[in-house]
């Protein structure tokens, strides 16, 4: 119990922080990047600039999820279920997360079943 | 400032508002499926010829290597061979009365060596000079032999596809392309029986409802079963089988040539086939977050 609590509060020292509020601020702002250069079909750079997202800040589902996006439309299927694995392991409430997983996981179940055959 | 003039203002600073608190967008993607076979070996394909059977109405031999043609000039980065369609399923029926010529060069048609056109008014050569080699059957067989019109009927034809020497001498006539060819069968079918379609109702206040409703239905339409095979003209050998099917139905009233229906479900079966030799994209949704 007593350790419970003591994790609890190193993790909302560390959350708490300004180091942590600079990393999750900077990657905010590669996410919000990459996903202006998507959204104009640059999915390449997008990429680039959410695995430099996930790199500031490892606990950053948001960009995990949108890592997930980006490699599954350049057709790296499992860079992308590693990606989309990690969003809901640090999100797993979040519906988004888990109806882009599935998605994707439907799309790659029929792209093994066709090497399979 | 009155009312009237606030409001549109109001509205502006609430979108604004919405549009910077907006934490997801949804975008399009489109997922690259690699082909279900390696074609990087092949420049040309040829399509040869299919063994048809079924309805009277559609020559389904002719149609199916006409459309897939078609669709690989469009679709796919081979060439396409043009060539004169294959009558496998005469040729099949030669070579099972003479097995032991099976696979025999001179038994393999020369397909696309179509003859330069003669001069208006010259007479043209007798038919065994002009192409010794095509193996159309001498007599006819009886017609109700011929028909097929089950997918029993067609078994008795597949042995051609395992023939690796006429596959190989197709092959080196073309200078070795992939080859194309398989099984079409397309067959009326009828259904009769209960559907449940939905209705709208109005009560009597005039408001509109949608019910299901079950009803007693004579329907007909089609079977298209085809099984597409890549032959390597190199070897002679079979390199991938698929085979699929699709059908369609419609009310029995309405008149539907075979045509279209065949054409209906050949648009449904078109993207399994071109997924075999290229890269096929899947079109979809995302959501991407902040």
């Amino acid at each position: 119990m007593l350790f419970r609590a003591l994790v609890a509060a190193a993790m909302l020292t560390v959350l708490s922080s300004p180091a942590y509020a600079d990393a999750r601020s900077s990657a905010r702002q590669q996410t919000d990047f990459g996903i202006k250069v998507a959204q104009n079909g640059l999915w390449k750079e997008a990429t680039y600039w959410w695995e430099k997202a996930v790199k500031l800040d490892p606990t950053y589902a948001a960009a995990w999820n949108n890592l997930g996006i980006g490699y599954e439309q350049q057709g790296r299927f499992g860079d992308a279920r590693q990606a989309y694995e990690k969003a809901i392991a640090l999100d797993p409430k979040n519906a988004l997360i888990r109806e882009n997983y599935d998605q994707f996981k439907e799309i790659n179940e029929r792209s093994k079943r066709r090497t399979d055959r | 400032m009155n009312a009237r003039s606030a409001a549109p203002i109001v509205s502006l600073a609430l979108l604004a508002a919405l549009a910077a608190c907006t934490n997801f967008y949804e975008v399009a993607i489109e997922t690259p499926i690699s082909p279900k076979m390696d074609v990087s070996a092949f420049n040309r394909v040829l399509v040869a010829g299919f063994i048809a059977g079924g309805t009277d109405d559609v020559d389904a031999n002719l149609e199916t290597v006409r459309l897939l043609r078609s669709q690989l000039r469009s679709k796919s980065s081979m060439r396409v061979i043009e060539a004169e369609v294959l009558p496998l399923a005469e040729i099949a029926a030669e070579q099972s009365k003479t097995p032991s010529n099976a696979g025999d060069i001179a038994a393999v048609p020369q397909l696309g060596a179509a003859d330069p056109p003669l001069p208006q008014g010259q007479p043209q050569a007798p038919p065994q000079q002009a192409q010794p080699q095509l193996a159309v059957p001498q007599q006819p067989a009886p017609e109700h032999e011929n028909k097929i019109r089950t997918q029993k009927d067609l078994e008795k034809f597949q042995g051609i596809f395992s023939d690796v020497a006429f596959w190989k001498k197709i092959g080196e006539e073309y200078q070795n392309p992939l080859i194309v060819t398989g099984t079409v069968l397309f067959v009326p079918h009828q259904v009769n029986g209960f559907v449940t379609r939905n209705q709208e109702v109005y009560d009597n206040l005039g408001r509109r409802s949608v019910v299901p409703v079950r009803a007693y239905m004579e329907r007909k339409g089609f079977i298209l079963s085809p099984t597409f095979i890549f032959i390597d003209g190199r070897t002679g050998e079979t390199l991938y089988k698929e085979q699929v099917s699709q059908d369609v139905l419609y009310n029995s009233q309405q008149n539907t040539p075979a045509l279209s229906s065949y054409f209906e479900l050949m648009d449904q079966l078109i993207p399994s086939f071109l997924g075999t030799l290229s890269t096929q994209k899947i079109r979809g949704t995302r959501v991407l977050l902040r």
